[in-house]
């Protein structure tokens, strides 16, 4: 490992620590009990298998959407639609998970239908910026809203129980996604989720598409005069960024969390997309992680929240703060100097020995 | 529905619904000549009208709690150019850190300080009075349109024109705008960059901080959660249609003002399912986009000999 790399991890984990630190403070700023807010905060997910469980249930949506963006960041396409992408995902697999009764071919279809509502959103955006060079970022932004409003409308006028309040129909038992351990909810998304990730760095990493891929985002005017393909990287990075977050919301939908589609708000999850690809350095094989310190850090908030005065929100502070702090270049960069001038120096002393 | 489209009330409603938008398109504006893109300010925006709500009601004064409010919205502008100039961080991500931490600092903030969750309902703010100008009044139609609209929409229009002399016509203006063009060109001759843009993102922050301050203390009178509802991010589309000016900002966010008035108005008269309704102004702004960023490409073409 060269010097630049340790200090890059080094720095990751500062930030985070420094991250954590002032939301201490913020804690004890505003709460009467902050010694066992902290305490929940820190080890009230580990404290039942119940709480260990819901860690593990809400990592796997948080995979899914940071490889997702993780691939479209990697061409340097900073599409912010996982989060309607997610949404319309989870929209379109409670429609097939309503409609069909077979078994096994539900989840896939429901999945299958999912991924691919997510992709064809997700490429509205890269459509346009093709045809029309509008940026992505911006009309990214808007249909969003798009996104959540449709499923308001499906939700209140198509797919909506008259029974039951802001949810739809149920879905048929055979579109759930198995438990995988008894006494929690942790299910086969977890394999799916840990498959994506695996393959989206296999894509990425070991494919001559996925170079491409990463060449065109570090350096566009060098890979468009190497020969490659920007529109093609344009339009299918987006695609298969917009398929995974996609399938992230069907598979959430089928989980064992939900029997109806009950989502009338964006459900963030495309937001903190943004700070797991920044923990894992673009890398969706480092997403996992990123997603367990994430969940865990929400599981233990919202045990907080409920067991004393500080509310869940404190969570949004300490992720933009980690966000801050490790994508500064600047932060630490002159111990940065100092560490790469050290080993330059060590190898030179080799180099006389030698 | 025809009757009340062309009623001066629909246009006293445009130029309400725009005024938020304006403020914040302003601010994308000022910080995009300076070549920098502020997805902040739909955070800032958002900061501003919970800051708007306690400091009007601590200072039993919406001048005070205004002034007070831009000043942060200024401030949040220089912490981002901060992390941005000094130490070099994605100015996307760093927005949207900014934003995160809006979007759950504003709900903590007023859970600790009123107990309130998501509604401001305990607070007794101040909000900006709406005023009438007696001769403005007597002008037929306009009079109807302007009279007895918020002080801040009133502003907002000035706005426009004071942002529009401060770049064209300023010194300083016209060091942004070198700045935005060409970084190093500007350096070479003498400008400080930096310096120019952080002047630029903090009056980008204040601007957005005046809409902030509107939504909850003119346009409504509460804080509620997450009140910008992208309103930043379409002041963003909003400003880039219109060439970063103030003019051509002004015009687009009339139309984006048109697009939610005329949902509101199409709500009322249930014409479609109201979901479908909400969907009109980002859908405007997305076709907006699409069609002026075609036109430029062709123009491009065209003008290249293509």
């Amino acid at each position: 490992m060269n010097s630049a790399k340790k200090f890059d991890i080094l720095r990751t984990i500062l930030s985070v620590l420094i991250a954590i630190g002032i939301s201490f403070i913020i804690i004890f700023m505003l709460s009467d009990q902050p010694f066992e807010a902290i305490k929940y905060l820190l080890i009230g997910p580990l404290t039942s298998k119940r709480n260990m469980g819901n860690v593990i249930e809400a990592m796997i949506p948080l995979i899914f959407t940071g490889t997702g963006v993780c691939i479209m960041f990697s061409a340097n396409q900073i599409n912010l639609a996982g989060e309607g992408a997610f949404h319309v995902g989870g929209l379109f697999a409670a429609c097939v998970g309503m409609s069909l009764t077979a078994k096994f071919v539900t989840p896939a279809a429901a999945l299958l239908v999912a991924g691919v509502a997510g992709a064809v959103f997700t490429a509205i955006p890269a459509v346009m910026k093709i045809k029309t060079t509008a940026n992505e970022m911006v009309s990214s932004l808007m249909i969003n809203y798009l996104a959540l409003n449709f499923g308001n409308y499906m939700l209140n006028n198509v797919i909506g129980d008259p029974k039951a309040s802001a949810a739809s129909y149920a879905l048929s038992d055979t579109a759930e996604l198995p438990v995988l351990l008894d006494g929690t909810r942790i299910h086969v998304g977890l394999i799916i989720a840990i498959a994506v990730a695996v393959l989206g760095y296999l894509f990425l990493y070991r494919t001559k598409f996925g170079y491409e891929l990463r060449l065109t985002g570090e350096n566009e005017e060098f890979a468009r005069y190497s020969g490659i393909s920007i529109v093609r990287v344009i339009l299918l990075s987006q695609l298969l960024g917009g398929f995974v977050a996609g399938l992230g919301g069907g598979v959430e939908m089928l989980s064992p969390l939900y029997s109806r589609f009950t989502w009338t708000s964006l459900m963030g999850y495309g937001w903190d997309a943004i700070i797991i690809c920044t923990l894992a350095k673009k890398n969706p094989l480092y997403t996992p992680f990123a997603a367990l310190f994430l969940a865990y850090l929400r599981t233990g908030a919202s045990i907080m929240a409920r067991r004393t005065d500080v509310t869940l929100e404190i969570v949004q502070i300490t992720q933009g703060i980690i966000i801050l702090l490790v994508v500064a270049e600047q932060f630490l960069s002159r111990y940065k100097h100092k560490l790469i001038a050290k080993e330059a120096k060590a190898a030179l002393k080799e180099e006389e020995v030698a | 529905m025809w009757s009340a489209i062309l009623s001066p009330d629909f246009f006293a409603a445009i130029l309400r619904t725009a005024t938020p938008i304006l403020f914040a398109t302003l601010a994308a504006g000022v910080a995009a000549k300076a070549g920098i893109t502020n997805m902040a300010l739909e955070g800032i925006m958002l900061f501003s009208a919970l800051f708007g709500v306690f400091f009007s009601s601590m200072t039993h004064s919406a001048f005070w709690g205004l002034l007070i409010t831009v000043a942060i919205g200024a401030f949040i502008g220089l912490f981002l150019a901060f992390f941005v100039l000094n130490l070099k961080t994605d100015e996307i991500l760093a927005a949207i850190a900014i934003n995160l931490a809006a979007t759950g600092g504003t709900v903590l903030l007023l859970v600790a300080f009123s107990g309130d969750r998501g509604v401001s309902s305990s607070i007794k703010s101040v909000s900006a009075p709406n005023i009438t100008i007696p001769f403005i009044e007597k002008i037929p139609f306009i009079g109807q349109v302007l009279s007895g609209q918020n002080i801040l929409s009133w502003l907002s229009l000035l706005a426009v024109v004071v942002m529009h002399l401060f770049l064209y016509k300023t010194p300083l203006g016209l060091s942004i705008r070198s700045v935005g063009e060409n970084k190093d060109a500007a350096e070479s001759v003498g400008i400080n960059s930096r310096k120019v843009q952080y002047i630029a993102l903090a009056i980008s922050g204040a601007l957005a901080a005046f809409g902030g301050f509107y939504l909850s203390g003119g346009y409504m009178n509460m804080f509620t959660k997450d009140m910008s509802g992208g309103r930043g991010f379409i002041a963003l589309a909003a400003s880039s249609m219109g060439g970063n000016t103030p003019i051509g900002g002004f015009l687009v966010s009339l139309l984006f003002g048109m697009a939610q008035a005329l949902a509101n108005i199409m709500q009322l008269k249930a014409v479609m399912p109201y979901e479908l309704i909400l969907m009109v102004p980002y859908l405007a702004t997305l076709i907006g986009l699409g069609v002026y960023y075609y036109a430029q490409k062709k123009k491009k073409e065209r003008l290249s000999g293509k």
